[in-house]
């Protein structure tokens, strides 16, 4: 808290900030190399249970279970990851109406070297879609924590899955 | 721990009401989607009880999902081995987690039962998946022989510690009904019975 490096703001303290307010305390992620200062506080505060699981369908249903248990939680993942949801999405989380949150770290986007990642991404935003999932793309610092929160706050409110979206805008990318 | 090859052939619907007959606590019990889902449905009502519709494969995720939100109740998952076989990464999972309350229990009758009983990859080239789980890290991991030792496994797995995964060989006899379709509801029920404690 004594240096101005501790206490400037960065995006994944805020996140972190936004599930505690939230009580989101089960963090199930597959990792991602932007997704790291995210993954490595989670793992040091001991407010969050956090671990990986081997597969993001696989965290979709810890999560799920969970959350139908009274602990909210939510699925870290690469947007590559998020391209393999889609049949657990529609048929377990949507028509059971279960409030997973879903965090995507965007990957094939605004300087993307590899071609596979690049359309995978464009799979997202349209999956997302078709389900009527709410997603919020974070791309400022300053929009940060009222989009993540508020996010959070309407997914449990409504009994819907959403998503956010941290684009390379925000995070700098890999 | 048993080989797959001497276990004897039982039958799902017996075993899952012998499964529930035993349940006095509250436990939550996770139906895998199909026949799994079909005979707990059939084995009587309980609203500790979550019937899967789709997500083939995650009914042992989800079951871990629960667990680790209640580590005072006991979570079992049902499992077929077609499902399993989707999923077989969650075995590593549950056993780097080890929550102590959950249960699998896998029903291996080697084929896609629902879909036409074509035959599993795994049924041809002999996979066994109670070694896979064993060797993914989950040291309670059994066949059950018969009938005798199936309830006894149950038995050790509702009195001691797990994670706990049960395999038990099964006949290809479909599940005699079918659940509602409606997942809402399943959600809301299995909420509000996991919301009164233990």
């Amino acid at each position: 808290m004594s240096s101005a490096a501790e206490s400037a703001p960065s995006w994944h303290g805020i996140v972190r900030q936004a599930l505690k307010d939230n009580n989101v305390r089960l963090v199930t992620y597959v990792p991602d190399n932007v997704l790291r200062p995210l993954i490595d506080g989670c793992h040091a505060d001991p407010f969050f249970t956090t671990f990986p699981a081997a597969r993001e369908e696989e965290a979709i249903g810890i999560v799920a279970g969970a959350t139908m248990a009274g602990m909210r939680g939510i699925v870290l993942m690469q947007t590559s990851g998020f391209a393999t949801l889609p049949n657990v999405l529609a048929s377990l989380v949507v028509a059971s109406q279960i409030p997973v949150l879903m965090l995507v770290s965007e990957r094939g986007t605004l300087g993307e070297f590899n071609p596979g990642q690049a359309i995978v991404c464009r799979t997202m935003r349209p999956i997302l879609d078709s389900m009527g999932i709410e997603h919020h793309t974070m791309s400022r610092l300053d929009e940060a924590a009222f989009i993540a929160s508020r996010t959070m706050r309407q997914a449990f409110a409504t009994r819907w899955p959403a998503c956010l979206i941290l684009s390379p805008l925000l995070t700098g990318g890999r | 721990m048993e080989d797959r090859r001497n276990t004897q052939v039982m039958n799902r619907a017996a075993l899952t009401k012998r499964v529930v007959g035993k349940l006095t606590k509250q436990e939550a019990v996770i139906g895998g989607i199909g026949n799994s889902n079909w005979d707990l449905w059939a084995a009587g009502h309980r609203a500790e009880n979550y019937y899967m519709l789709g997500s083939m494969g995650l009914a042992a995720p989800i079951a871990m999902g629960v667990a680790i939100a209640q580590p005072e109740r006991r979570v079992f998952a049902l499992e077929g081995d077609g499902s399993l076989l989707m999923q077989l990464g969650c075995l590593s999972t549950i056993a780097a987690q080890a929550p102590k309350n959950l249960i699998v229990i896998i029903w291996d009758n080697g084929i896609y039962q629902i879909t036409g009983g074509q035959g599993t990859p795994a049924a041809k080239a002999g996979t066994d998946l109670v070694a896979i789980a064993h060797a993914s890290g989950i040291a309670s991991a059994h066949w059950a022989a018969d009938e005798a030792e199936f309830d006894a496994l149950i038995d050790r797995a509702l009195t001691t510690d797990g994670p706990h995964v049960i395999g038990a060989r099964i006949d290809n006899e479909p599940g005699k009904t079918q659940t509602d379709r409606d997942p809402i509801r399943f959600r809301e029920t299995f909420m509000r019975g996991m919301a009164a404690r233990v």
